[in-house]
């Protein structure tokens, strides 16, 4: 196939999956110029135009896992993490439109921008799992961070959404002025801004450390901002509160699993020999992430902002996998991130079917009953809240076990410690909520009568499955991320 | 390829859990469970008839790979420690369904299946002998147990039921981190492996630490035991019978079979720590249970106590004590089992757990009372019944090492009968105070109930009077997980 694909030194293979969701998202655009305030139009059809190219997608990323492929000179790569970051953006996309179809209509008339902006969203987050560079880096970034903040204030009658909407653009322009800062400063201290060029220029020792050093602490702000680590966070329960739940639950997922991959791949690949110094600064932020993250969930009423604060948390334990700067963290991580996916998309699709008509939040006493009165949501919310606090056999044990196991591999045996501790403290406002569920009585709060979409079933099931799946034979998965980084070796 | 024997008894309950909750009808549920858990004992009781005496290996071992990039590996084996666990997990589990058939009402499907499952996992725990899965199940153990105190348990259910998840699991959090930490200094998550790699003596001081403590707050060594009055208490009558027969057990033989021969100098160098803490426990737990007027909560503390004696025998490091403290596990199975039982039966006709309620019930219920004055003189350690076996084999392995402490635990056998017969005295003895205990008004055994007592009975008596039946399947192995161990078994 790359024969076929590759003209002047540029393969496009490279970039396939990409440009085939670039096309749907165009197609959609398309489709929904057929329809106004007057007439529907193709309107009915757009979330399953938008799935259809997700599922594209998907079988063009199938056709093209293979061995590492590196274009465009050196600033997008194809290898087995890159396909893997890829999977899991494709999965929170799908996953994310089957929760849509019935919701969005009711947040806002405009749902051909919508399907739009979420597919051209998860179009710039694949790009971050294959870029090798820089800037392409920072275009990604920009482009995926532009549509969520549109998609965060699509609710125009809630003035929460629109606050969330502007509190995510200010933050994340700073946010990304930090990033191109740091990728100014490397450059400055390196020449290059792509990761091999970058290695190379390090490898006989650090130049100009006044610019380097500054330079890897900006990218690290920059990129923890996105993935909402201490003390970066401040905007993560308010804009996930505050974007329609389908939104929040795309985010929750996507943004961490393209920013990470970055995150991954920069200081894996570009910063090799600098890993005792930064392993140093991830594990301090990981402790006080997941730390803040615990302690603050405790305490929220709201379960949309308890999630916010719990991500927050499960990004601390994502950052404690990467300490050890190994193949095996990527891979685990990459785990991670992929049973993640499941379970907090799942959880998502839980407080959707929890919320009442008018609102866009659900409070922690709207779950009491749901046990004795949709034992079947009940038992899906349980699934991904045990999952969520790492109990067996579940997804969310292994993605823990993998990344604690990287942690101790890297010498970092204490963090892991700290981990499982803070895993602990977290069961308790995972438990809370299946207390509601199953032990308390239904109150005049719980909902009378669920809103039984299909889709949003199906998205339930799904998720709910794969969470077992995922945890009773891991190995199936595990062997998928395998291969690793390339440039790294397995 | 062979049977996969042991992987049958493991996942036969949770296949009997998700039919349960398939069956459409309510009415055939807590057949189908009876007669699953019957068919599991059965099933299980093949291993002691195939069983190969003498050998000291694990037997009807099962090796497939499960996550083998990472080491995980889906290991499941069966010795002499582990068969009596085994079989005391899947003879309990039939007489406290038989019991839960009797007696629960509201939402019967789901609390079968999670006693189902339950099985499941502290069979898987039992058999495991890869660390990580010992720990899936371990921890998966925890949610059925959960659900099973916070939704059928009595008054203070939820909180009981919060603080024994939340107690357990972090015990169980710093065991993960000890886990992943010996994997990375021995590349293997098998037991069998790491029981002859040596560790530097340092490196194991923390892990292990980490390991006694997991396995300190499920035994419960004091003083992690405050989760246990609330639990048992509050939990269904089924759930004591299991949580006290088998769950307390995963703690003790999980600090045998993997404390001990993987940190062997770390152990030896704790035993002494770990003597006195189970000394205390025996006292402390015997001097709480006789001021109790909550019957299960009586029965509660004496679990801290007797399991402080198995802890004894453990620390003993010697052929009479280990080997003591292995059947001792499954006397206290049986007798403690056989104590929440029969408290149950009591409750369900009284409604109350208070001895201040009873008294003179001796003229009333006499059949009752018979049978409780023999499981409680087996709790005791009367001699021809079967707490005395354990407890003398467990203490004459404490004098060989540690004289001080033998004393002190022969103290706890006096405190021992000292509560059990005040407990009886108060409930049975004396006259008829409250017209709800006359005769008229409370009945006797009846004939099924005295069919759930009668198996304990009889193997009270067994293993009172002819216990080399099960000591010379438990002997072997003993002796091979102490000749690995030159380091704690010398001087000893």
């Amino acid at each position: 196939m790359s024969d076929v694909w590759t003209t002047a030194g540029i393969n496009i293979t490279v970039i396939l999956p990409e440009l085939v969701l670039f096309a749907f998202a165009l197609l959609v655009m398309l489709a929904d110029m057929t329809s106004n305030d007057q007439k529907e139009g193709l309107r009915g059809v757009l979330p399953w135009l938008a799935l259809l190219g997700v599922a594209v997608t998907t079988g063009v990323c199938a056709a093209i896992w293979s061995t590492p492929v590196a274009s465009f000179q050196g600033a997008a790569i194809i290898d087995n993490f890159a396909m893997g970051v890829k999977l899991i953006i494709l999965v929170a996309t799908a996953l994310a439109i089957l929760l849509s179809v019935s919701y969005i209509p009711k947040v806002n008339k405009q749902v051909g921008e919508y399907y739009t902006l979420l597919l051209l969203c998860a179009t710039a987050m694949m790009f971050m799992g294959s870029a090798t560079d820089l800037m392409v880096v920072f275009l990604a970034l920009e482009t995926f961070s532009i549509a969520l903040y549109i998609m965060t204030s699509l609710n125009p009658n809630n003035p929460r959404s629109t606050e969330a909407g502007m509190k995510y653009l200010l933050l994340g322009a700073f946010a990304s002025a930090f990033f191109v800062y740091g990728a100014a400063l490397v450059y400055g201290a390196t020449g290059s801004t792509q990761y091999a060029t970058i290695a190379a220029a390090l490898l006989n020792g650090v130049s100009q450390p006044g610019l380097l050093y500054p330079g890897i602490a900006m990218l690290i702000v920059g990129l923890g901002f996105k993935v909402s680590l201490v003390p970066f966070h401040m905007w993560t329960p308010d804009v996930y509160q505050g974007a329609p739940t389908p939104v929040t639950a795309f985010m929750s997922v996507g943004t961490k699993a393209a920013a990470f991959a970055a995150f991954i791949r920069l200081l894996l690949t570009a910063f090799p020999e600098q890993h005792i110094t930064w392993s140093w600064i991830l594990a301090i932020l990981a402790v006080v992430t997941m730390t803040l993250g615990n302690f603050a969930a405790l305490r929220q009423l709201s379960l949309k902002r308890m999630l916010a604060y719990s991500g927050i948390a499960h990004a601390g334990y994502v950052l404690v996998g990467l300490v050890g700067g190994t193949a095996q963290s990527a891979s685990a991580a990459i785990f991670y991130l992929f049973s993640y996916a499941f379970m907090n998309i799942g959880v998502f699709a839980v407080i959707i079917a929890l919320e009442k008509a008018n609102e866009d939040d659900a409070l922690q006493n709207r779950a009491a009953g749901i046990g004795k009165r949709w034992p079947m949501l009940a038992l899906v919310m349980a699934i991904f809240l045990f999952s969520l606090s790492g109990i067996p056999p579940l997804a969310g044990f292994f993605g823990k076990l993998f990344v604690f196991q990287a942690a101790v591999n890297g010498g970092f045996a204490w963090l892991a410690a700290v981990g499982m501790l803070n895993s602990a403290v977290a069961a308790y406002y995972y438990l809370r909520v299946t207390v509601a569920m199953y032990f308390e009585e239904p109150t005049s709060e719980t909902l009378a009568e669920a809103p039984r979409w299909a889709t949003l079933n199906i998205g339930l099931a799904v998720a709910a499955i794969l969470t077992i799946v995922i945890g009773l034979y891991p190995g199936l998965w595990t062997s998928l991320f395998q291969g690793g980084i390339a440039g790294l070796g397995g | 390829m062979t049977f996969p024997l042991l992987s049958v008894i493991t996942l036969l309950p949770l296949l009997g859990a998700i039919v349960i909750l398939l069956v459409p009808n309510e009415a055939p549920k807590k057949p189908i469970a009876l007669v699953w858990t019957l068919a599991t004992f059965l099933i299980s009781l093949l291993l002691w008839i195939n069983w190969e005496d003498g050998q000291a290996n694990m037997q009807f071992v099962e090796k497939v790979p499960w996550a083998a990039e990472f080491g995980l590996y889906y290991h499941l084996g069966v010795d002499g420690i582990s068969l009596l666990l085994v079989l005391l997990t899947t003879f309990l589990m039939p007489i406290a369904i038989y019991f839960s058939n009797l007696y629960v009402e509201k939402s019967v499907g789901p609390y079968l299946a999670l006693m189902l499952a339950l099985e499941t996992a502290m069979i898987g725990v039992f058999l495991s002998l890869d660390l990580v899965l010992f720990f899936v199940f371990f921890e998966f153990s925890l949610i059925p147990m959960y659900f099973l105190i916070g939704k059928w348990g009595s008054g203070n259910r939820v909180y009981a039921a919060v603080k024994f998840f939340i107690y357990t699991f972090v015990g169980s959090a710093a065991m993960l981190a000890a886990i992943l930490y010996v994997y990375t200094q021995t590349g293997t998550f098998n037991i069998i492996e790491l029981q002859t790699l040596r560790l530097p003596a340092d490196a194991q001081m923390w892990a292990f630490l980490a390991f006694a403590l997991a396995f300190a707050v499920k035994i419960p060594l004091f003083p992690f035991h405050t989760w246990l009055p609330d639990a048992h208490v509050q939990a269904p009558t089924a759930g004591s019978v299991i949580l006290a027969g088998v769950l307390l057990k995963m703690g003790t033989y999980g600090y045998l079979r993997f404390a001990v021969p993987i940190f062997p100098q770390a152990a030896a160098d704790f035993g002494p720590v770990i003597a006195t803490l189970a000394v205390i426990g025996i006292l402390y737990g015997a001097l709480v249970a006789l001021v109790q007027r909550d019957i299960k909560a009586l029965v509660a503390y004496s679990s801290v106590a007797h399991l402080g004696f198995v802890m004894l025998g453990i620390v003993a490091f010697n052929m009479q004590g280990v080997s003591g403290a292995v059947l001792q596990m499954v006397n206290h199975g049986l007798s403690t089992g056989a104590l929440f039982l029969m408290v149950g039966m009591l409750y369900e006709r009284r409604h109350t757990r208070m001895l201040e309620d009873f008294g003179g019930l001796w003229k009333s219920i006499p059949i009752y009372c018979g049978f409780f004055l023999v499981v409680a003189m087996s709790s005791a350690g009367l001699p021809g019944l079967n707490g005395f076996v354990g407890e003398f084999a467990i203490i004459l392995g404490m004098y060989h090492s540690q004289p001080v402490f033998a004393v002190l635990g022969a103290l706890g056998v006096i405190l021992a009968a000292w509560y059990l017969l005040t407990a009886f005295r108060k409930m049975a003895q004396g006259p008829i105070t409250n017209p709800a205990n006359e005769a008229a008004n409370l009945p006797d055994l009846r004939k099924n109930e005295i069919a759930m007592l009668l198996p304990f009975i009889i193997l009270f008596v067994i293993i009172g009077i002819f216990p080399n039946l099960f000591l010379d399947k438990i002997n072997p192995s003993v002796e091979a997980l102490l000749n690995q161990q030159p380091a704690i078994v010398a001087g000893r």
